[in-house]
């Protein structure tokens, strides 16, 4: 089964995107801001993370570039889901590594497009 | 609507696009009629159907628009795309090296995102930048469809929609909640109005033509004449793509199946020679 890390500070956030991917067949995980998130990787490395920009202690964007310096960190495809919906975000986002990107709000139908996206449907 | 209404409709409708309009529930031609009804200005349904059956045209049109399905999205059937990009297309290219040129015919291209497919792929070939004519024509019957396509704006849904991310930062502009095709997309396409059932003399030498998900709606007489007037179009080793679930096998000996790809056709030999020697 693959797995995902949601990573998001809304808890409404996690448990819509949670049910969603494991309707898809994800096994989930969840965590509500970066530090929780690194940590949660350091044991258990996801196949694919879904990750906020704005959350508390630490952001998406320095999350994801934390994440791609550790070991196997350059593994897992992340696909952001945030509201930061301009086009310096997201070339930011790419920039450091990012897969994909979710522009809130979203649905099951594009959640599965980006999944296809990233080759992950 | 009563049970003649629909009949009379259903009537309409293959008279003047092909379209089968099959067995709908009243509420789903009332909700796609709704429209038309409020524009042309008529009380009820029962007002709207008693026009239509004195033969007023604009009305018929609109209302056959209207009944259109224009269900679609980017890169929509992306095996499609792959093989246009990764072998198709190269293909063509080398074959066109003496003329470069190239004509590609979106045959019902909705609200435009199959053509902007196709136009981002072509523009990653950089093909005008080396001197090459390249026609992007992409028809729909809908000509509030073409009036979008033409305005090439998307919602936030619609671009997450089997965009990909890449692509929307390099090929669109954000205008608030959507985004629009940048300038350089939408000059590579020429949009306009055209019916099926019409002739295609305005059409020659095209050397792929993307018709998918089109011939399901259509009745047995109009699919046999959309094929024949395709393959009378098409350039002798040109590409017919249809949908991933349609055949043109069984209705017409011009196509024949290519690369194994569902819905992707190339001319049979005989159309090949009979197109190369016309």
């Amino acid at each position: 089964m693959k797995s995902c890390l949601v990573v998001d500070d809304s808890r409404v956030i996690r448990k819509v995107a949670c049910r969603i991917l494991s309707d898809l067949g994800f096994a989930t995980a969840e965590a509500e801001d970066g530090v929780t998130a690194l940590e949660a990787c350091r044991v258990n490395m996801p196949e694919m993370i879904l990750l906020d920009w704005s959350m508390p202690n630490m952001t998406g964007i320095e999350f994801l570039r934390a994440l791609r310096r550790e070991r196997s960190g350059d593994k897992p495809i992340v696909v952001f889901c945030t509201t930061e919906n301009d086009v310096a975000h997201i070339t930011e986002a790419l920039g450091a590594g990012a897969n994909e990107y979710i522009m809130k709000p979203f649905d099951r139908e594009i959640i599965e497009a980006k999944l296809a996206e990233v080759g992950l449907a | 609507m009563t049970a003649d209404d629909i009949a009379f409709l259903a009537q309409l409708l293959r008279r003047r696009s092909g379209m089968l309009l099959g067995q709908p529930r009243p509420e789903h031609i009332e909700s796609r009629l709704g429209p038309v009804m409020r524009r042309f200005g008529f009380r009820d349904m029962a007002a709207l159907i008693a026009e239509l059956r004195h033969g007023r045209d604009a009305l018929a049109r609109a209302v056959t628009e209207a009944m259109t399905t224009n269900e679609t999205s980017f890169f929509r059937d992306r095996a499609h795309f792959e093989l246009f990009r990764e072998t198709l297309l190269p293909g063509l290219i080398e074959r066109r090296t003496a003329t470069r040129r190239l004509r590609i015919w979106c045959a019902a291209c909705a609200a435009g995102q199959e053509a902007y497919s196709i136009a981002m792929i072509l523009d990653d070939f950089k093909l005008a930048a080396k001197g090459w004519s390249v026609d992007l024509i992409a028809t729909d019957i809908n000509s509030d469809m073409i009036a979008r396509a033409e305005q090439g704006l998307y919602s936030h849904f619609e671009v997450q929609r089997g965009l990909p991310i890449r692509r929307l930062v390099d090929h669109f502009l954000q205008e608030g909640s959507s985004w629009r095709v940048g300038e350089n997309l939408r000059r590579m396409v020429t949009f306009r109005p055209f019916n099926l059932l019409d002739s295609f003399g305005w059409l020659d030498d095209i050397d792929v033509v993307f018709c998918r998900n089109v011939l399901m709606y259509l009745d047995h007489k109009a699919k046999l004449g959309v094929l024949d007037k395709m393959s009378e179009v098409l350039s002798a080793d040109g590409y017919l793509l249809l949908g991933p679930v349609e055949t043109a096998l069984g209705l017409t000996s011009d196509f024949e199946p290519a690369f194994d790809a569902p819905g992707v056709y190339g001319k049979a030999r005989h159309a090949m020679l009979r197109a190369a020697s016309g």
